[in-house]
């Protein structure tokens, strides 16, 4: 080995270590947790009636297009869509058979959000509610790549698309929300989750995360052996979903994906932050890089020749 | 780049050849393709879903065409960095084939992205910047883009500071002397880019965490798409000096090219022992045993082929074998940039993808693009090293 190629190497890894230096504390990523006021839903198989209100009032309270049939004379998304942020879907196998709602989680720690550039899906500090802006959108969907529900949609049908998903009706809030008689902290009539609201078997009730889990751990109480494992989905799922799910059947048969306890942007960010942090290791890594080149043009000039820098 | 030592001259000639002909066909077939896409919607085009919202054009154009782009990066990081100035001959070629690919990448997000016009705000709005390994790939791709074009401009300014134009001749002066003052942070610049961005390639699926198949799902992720853009880097040096010097009747050089197939052996080897080691080392082995295992086997049989060839003192010496194992490299980093993109994407059985003809009409147009600008640059400008100066250019 040349004595030049030997500083490069050394230089290099001089570089190398104090990068990984500067990555090492932060591969630790702290997990995530709700906000106090996070909001969310709570949604019950065992009341829900497959009236599909909810699919109805969500498109009424989002403005939008229904999905019907090709008679055009039935409302029937048969899934979430770039025209549904809300939808009633049916599990049947023999005797057992279950309804499901599906919208977004509002998840703790929100993958989509991690893989949006601009924070055009971000997080609300305040109410956990995962909310869109198209300003800042550029139409990447990598937030679809990202959700391991599949709540974010697109418009691949439009010259002008957006992302569509449920924000928890947030455009319908006016004022604070203030805890009722029953101990659910609630908008005024007409400004909470459409779905919610106009639900006649509470099947989808909607409240603080606090509450919600309250009320479940209440529901399985009064109930013994109704629930799957008894317990609702979304308390630790994913890091933690606002949507909590109670079903009669496992979960996995209605659609809610095992995904262990860890918010999925968990390796992604502690790889990204780590290697980023404070961008020390970039530095490093450049500075290594213009040394031992330099270091090579000014030492014995590389066989190509006459390229030392006079110095 | 602005040694004085290896003297680059354009290969001059006929631009108009059958073969441009067919090329610029299939450029015009994209476009059109293209103009459709930007009227009616991704959705007219593309057969892109709300499962499957990235197809080839991600996939191929964006995730494997930069790699394809590193032959500047990987000759760089040999003949600068290591000193093994003896490769110094291919850099230029290499780093326009850099810049053609990563550029005709930016060209292909463009086409991808909803909300094209946005595009800007990406660089400007930097407080509203998250961690999204994304951001770091669209910035640092720019940014690389910039740097390739720096990087080659001296081929440019070596025609133009001898041309009739006295504005441009005192343009490539003062570049020239600029390049050579300058070219240690300009290389270190075009070194560290690829080094983030490619692995942050990898990063980026790491966010589809859940829905992306064990077999590719890796917290090394990153680090694979690093090494694997760097055999991909001198596979894809080794076909263009093969072809062009074909192609331009200069003469090949195989004992030069005998070395590089070496250095691509060592790194191909060392990925294809991490990547396999990996999976066993997780424990994921037994999940070889299904058909998504078949297809893992298959990506690791062509990565294996070209390495057991190159192990051989004999066959990498050899022309044809020199170019078939960088055909093959090429092949199996290809098909492991779509596997971890597409294939082993699973967003639920109720979604597929393949795609559809305009969408391909579309990457064939801009690989087409691709090789037809590279045609005009190595006739335009001193590229291609070797040649009589003077005496096949500007004929």
């Amino acid at each position: 080995m040349t004595p030049s190629r030997r500083t490069a190497l050394k230089v290099l890894a001089g570089g190398g270590c104090a990068a990984a230096a500067a990555a090492a504390p932060a591969l630790a990523r702290e997990p995530k947790v709700a906000p106090p006021g996070a909001m969310g839903m709570l949604y019950d198989t065992t009341r829900c009636i497959g009236c599909k209100a909810c699919v109805f009032a969500c498109q009424q309270a989002n403005g939008l297009e229904p999905e019907r049939d090709p008679s055009g004379l039935h409302l029937a998304p048969v899934d979430l869509g770039a025209r549904t942020k809300n939808v009633i879907k049916l599990y049947k196998d023999g005797p057992r058979m279950s309804y499901v709602k599906a919208q977004c989680m509002h998840c703790v720690d929100p993958a989509c959000a991690s893989a949006c550039m601009l924070h055009s899906l971000q997080k609300d500090p305040k109410t956990g509610v995962v909310h869109y802006d198209p300003s800042y959108c550029v139409g990447c969907r990598y937030c679809q790549m990202a959700c391991p529900f599949g709540v974010t949609k697109f418009e691949f049908d439009k010259a002008a698309p957006k992302i569509v998903k449920c924000e928890l009706c947030r455009h319908r809030v006016k004022g604070e929300a203030k805890k009722d008689a029953r101990g659910f902290t609630r908008y005024a009539s007409g400004e909470g989750p459409a779905c919610c609201e106009v639900c006649p078997r509470e099947a989808v009730v909607y409240g603080t995360r606090e509450e919600l889990i309250a009320e479940a751990a209440r529901r399985i109480e009064e109930n013994p052996g109704r629930y799957f494992e008894n317990r609702a989905y979304g308390l630790t799922e994913a890091g933690g979903t606002q949507v909590l799910y109670l079903s009669h059947l496992p979960f996995g048969l209605i659609g809610l994906p095992d995904l262990g306890g860890r918010g999925v942007p968990h390796v992604a960010y502690s790889i990204q932050e780590g290697i980023y942090r404070g961008f020390v290791a970039p530095v490093a890594l450049y500075g290594a890089l213009a040394v031992a080149m330099w270091r090579n043009r000014r030492g014995a000039a590389p066989p190509a020749g006459g390229e030392g820098v006079p110095s | 780049m602005s040694s004085h030592a290896v003297v680059h001259t354009p290969v001059g000639g006929e631009l108009m050849t059958p073969f441009f002909r067919k090329l610029l066909f299939f450029v015009a077939l994209g476009a059109a393709a293209v103009l459709w896409r930007f009227a009616f919607g991704i959705g007219a085009v593309s057969n892109l879903n709300d499962g499957y919202p990235w197809g080839i054009w991600i996939a191929f154009d964006v995730v494997t065409g930069t790699a394809l782009g590193c032959g500047g990066y990987a000759v760089a990081l040999l003949v600068y960095v290591l000193n093994k100035g003896e490769y110094h001959p291919l850099v230029r070629p290499a780093v326009l084939t850099s810049l053609l690919g990563y550029g005709l990448a930016v060209l292909a997000v463009t086409i991808d992205l909803g909300r094209y016009w946005d595009l800007w705000k990406v660089p400007v709005f930097f407080w509203r910047w998250s961690g999204s390994p994304q951001l770091e790939v669209a910035l640092c791709v720019a940014a690389y883009v910039t740097v390739l074009l720096v990087e080659l401009s001296p081929a440019a300014f070596e025609k133009w500071k001898d041309g009739a134009h006295a504005g441009l001749r005192r343009l490539s002066e003062a570049g020239l002397r600029f390049m050579d003052k300058a070219l240690v942070w300009i290389l270190a610049l075009g070194m560290l880019l690829p080094t983030m961005h490619q692995s942050s390639l990898g990063t980026m699926m790491l966010l589809a965490g859940p829905r992306l198949h064990p077999l590719w799902f890796t917290p090394w992720l990153p680090f694979l798409f690093l090494v694997n853009c760097i055999v991909m880097g001198y596979a894809v040096v080794v076909l263009e000096a093969s072809w062009s010097a074909r192609e331009f009747g200069r003469p090949r050089e195989d004992a030069m090219l005998a070395k590089l197939s070496n250095v691509a052996f060592y790194v191909a080897a060392f990925w294809l022992a991490f990547r396999a080691l990996e999976v066993v080392v997780a424990g994921d082995l037994s999940l070889v045993a299904s058909p998504i295992g078949v297809v893992f086997l298959v990506e690791l049989a062509l990565a294996a082929l070209p390495v057991w060839w190159l192990s051989n003192d004999a066959r990498r010496a050899d022309a044809a074998y020199q170019v078939r194992s960088a055909l093959m490299l090429v092949l199996a980093g290809t098909v492991y940039r779509i596997n971890t993109y597409w294939i082993a994407f699973n967003p639920g059985p109720q979604w597929s993808y393949f795609p559809a003809v305009p969408e391909l009409l579309i990457t064939f147009g801009i690989v087409a693009l691709e090789i037809a600008l590279y045609l005009w640059a190595v006739r335009t400008f001193p590229i291609l090293a070797g040649g009589e100066a003077g005496a096949v250019a500007r004929g």
